[in-house]
């Protein structure tokens, strides 16, 4: 096998050389998080679901839709843990247009657990007048659609960093340097873990003790920050906990199915070697 | 097909049967008694599991088509509704997307052990050309149902892949337009590539027939490489074969759930959870992992044309690999040069491979075309000439020999 060390230290040498090639952007990594849901057996906080939610709707919802998520879901197995009263009550203190009626006429009703989280702005040339051009993205599935950091191996291990990604939007914006100051478009941010490059449209959303929990949890930038992503992290992945559980029961029966196999394949094949 | 049997009706309506449909002559002779070399390894049990593999994605394909919407304006939002509203709806669609990845996982060891211990060699020509036909269905059929989400990655991908017809010279542009239903990708090619995604499975059910036809003419081959001579050298597939492969089948299964219940977006490219938008390109356009080594070949070539014909090339090429191995002597194993050069070119596709998953520029280019380079040069030039030069290490004079000496041949993995 002399040639393939040969060859295989000839790749090696030059990777190390050629390395650092593309990896020169500006783009901060997410910083991690130790969230609840992590690893193969990690379950929700409903708690912080709940605290989440709260933050969501207070703040993220001026401008940020999540038309995948109803009501109902924050009643459901597995989620923030709302009975199905308190959804009930929370869905109808939002007004939604129906219709059209009888008399052909949309109409105003109060929300159902059924409907959907109701959209800040009615389509997206709307949404991009609000914010000056820039589109508020759908939250439904933001977890699952960013990544926190790159690799191969980082990805298979540690996830995608979805939530962290989040997180550390939210709790990193910076001044920037006097050098990047000259470049700053107008009405736009310094954030250098946005993906698509340190401006950001969003102003600093969260800040110290802007919502206030009921459980008395703390409301600081950081700890929003951080229930407010475990809340997107369900939105996005409703069905993790059943999964898991799902998961487990599947992979212990098939290792007692695979060993029984095995034995009945050992026993069987015992007088051919 | 029949054989291999003395099938013997039992009951009398097993004898009225098999006056008029002798399936069960077919069944004993083809499946429970069929004559298999003793000495297959564990490397041998992926025809098995990529069988199980299709029927899981026909079953799981099936019932996900009664859920899915293929529209641009509702494909997406339906595919989040199966994962949100049916039953066990994640559960299906993340078996069929992670299954689609395993199909060639499995896929990928079968083509190289078959390269390794030179299972196209006469006379299993036509049968190794019917599985690099069906290798070539499956990239199709797995292309197309990748473009079904609708996220920006099925869009773009779509767009770039169907992009490379319009290289042909003269008719390229015509060519496109027909493949798209229209002058880009939009709702007539999601629905055209549903259809087809619905059809191919099909096709690639009935042309695996043929494989295992073809397979059961000849026979397997064995990591010895040396035709089977006697009774002595074979046992029935049934039970010793259908109980190592299920055991195999399972193994793999538990590969396949750890990725379908533990990480199950991992295989995909996250950016696809973002709806399909015409307006905004993605950063970086990349295939899924399976068609890397390829997109790596197309990008190396910096003439368009080129690059697609290169592409094309490098898969049309196997199709006459029984030709290109002027050795005579079948298993890697017994083909001490031969050997090495499986394993560096089992490490070029590999690196083509993580080639493919960069950005075209700098070094990697360079690479790239290197890589590509000797890819072509593997299979017309080394693969010729080292079955003239080398002298391969004496042969057993027969399976059950090989199998009875204890000098069992040397796995690939070595």
């Amino acid at each position: 096998m002399k040639l393939l060390k040969a060859l295989a230290l000839a790749a090696t040498a030059i990777a190390v050389v050629t390395g650092g090639a593309s990896g020169a952007e500006d783009r901060k990594y997410a910083r991690d998080v130790s969230y609840s849901f992590e690893g193969p057996f990690g379950t929700f906080d409903k708690g912080q679901l709940q605290r989440g939610y709260k933050v969501y709707k207070e703040v993220c919802a001026n401008c940020h839709a999540m038309k995948l998520v109803s009501f109902r879901n924050l009643a459901e197995e597995g989620g923030p843990g709302f009975t199905a009263e308190q959804v009930k009550a929370l869905a109808a203190t939002f007004t939604m247009k129906d219709g059209p009626g009888e008399d052909g006429e949309m109409f105003d009703r109060p929300g159902f657990p059924s409907d959907r989280f109701p959209s800040p702005f009615p389509n997206e040339p709307a949404a991009r007048t609000a914010n000056g051009g820039a589109l508020p993205p759908d939250l439904s599935l933001i977890t699952k659609a960013r990544v926190g950091w790159v690799g191969t191996f980082n990805q298979l291990f540690n996830g995608i960093g979805g939530p962290e990604y989040v997180y550390s939007v939210l709790t990193g914006y910076e001044e920037p340097s006097e050098e990047l100051k000259k470049e700053q478009p107008e009405g736009k941010n310094y954030n250098p873990y946005f993906v698509s490059g340190h401006w950001i449209g969003m102003a600093p959303p969260l800040s110290d003790g802007q919502v206030t929990f009921d459980d008395g949890a703390p409301n600081t930038v950081d700890a929003m920050a951080q229930d407010v992503s475990a809340f997107l992290a369900w939105a996005a992945e409703p069905k993790m906990e059943e999964r898991k559980r799902l998961g487990f029961m599947t992979m212990i029966y098939l290792a007692v199915l695979a060993l029984l196999l095995y034995l009945v394949k050992k026993k069987i094949w015992a007088d051919q070697h | 097909m029949s054989g291999h049997s003395n099938y013997q009706p039992k009951s009398a309506f097993g004898k009225w049967m098999h006056e008029r449909l002798p399936i069960m002559e077919l069944v004993q002779g083809q499946l429970l008694d069929f004559p298999t070399p003793k000495n297959l390894n564990y490397w041998w049990t992926f025809g098995g599991i990529l069988t199980v593999m299709l029927a899981v994605q026909l079953v799981t394909g099936i019932v996900l088509a009664m859920h899915y919407t293929p529209h641009v304006d509702m494909a997406f939002d339906s595919i989040e509704h199966i994962m949100r509203n049916v039953n066990y709806g994640w559960l299906l669609r993340y078996l069929h997307f992670n299954g689609g990845s395993m199909f060639f996982v499995a896929v990928y060891i079968h083509i190289f052990r078959g390269m390794y211990y030179g299972s196209y060699k006469a006379p299993r020509e036509v049968l190794w050309m019917i599985g690099v036909l069906i290798y070539l269905v499956m990239m199709v059929t797995a292309f197309m149902g990748y473009v079904l989400p609708w996220g920006q990655m099925s869009f773009w991908g779509a767009k770039v892949i169907t992009n490379l017809f319009s290289a042909i010279p003269f008719v390229g542009e015509a060519v496109t337009t027909w493949l798209w239903g229209g002058y880009s990708v939009d709702n007539p090619t999601l629905q055209r590539f549903f259809s087809l995604h619905y059809l191919l499975p099909f096709v690639l059910a009935a042309l695996v027939g043929l494989h295992i036809w073809a397979l059961h003419v000849p026979g397997n081959s064995n990591p010895t490489g040396v035709s089977v001579k006697s009774s002595q050298d074979t046992l029935p597939f049934h039970p010793y074969y259908t109980m190592k492969d299920s055991f195999a089948i399972v193994v793999f299964l538990l590969v396949y759930a750890a990725f379908v219940f533990f990480s199950p977006n991992y295989l995909g490219e996250p950016i696809n959870y973002t709806e399909a938008n015409p307006l905004v390109t993605p950063a970086h356009i990349v295939p899924e992992w399976y068609y890397l080594p390829f997109y790596a070949i197309l990008r190396a070539i910096p003439d368009k044309l080129g690059g697609v014909v290169a592409m094309f090339g490098s898969i049309l090429i196997l199709f006459v690999l029984p030709w290109l191995d002027t050795s005579r002597v079948r298993s890697g194993s017994y083909r001490p040069i031969f050997r090495q050069f499986f394993w560096v070119f089992v490490i070029v596709c590999i690196g083509l491979g993580y080639l493919g998953s960069k950005p075209p520029e700098g070094a990697y280019v360079i690479w790239a075309r290197i890589l590509t380079a000797y890819y072509f040069i593997h299979f017309l030039v080394i693969l010729p000439l080292i079955g003239l030069l080398e002298s391969p290490r004496p042969l057993p004079s027969s399976i059950s020999d090989a199998v009875l000496a204890g000098k069992k041949p040397m796995a690939p993995a070595e």
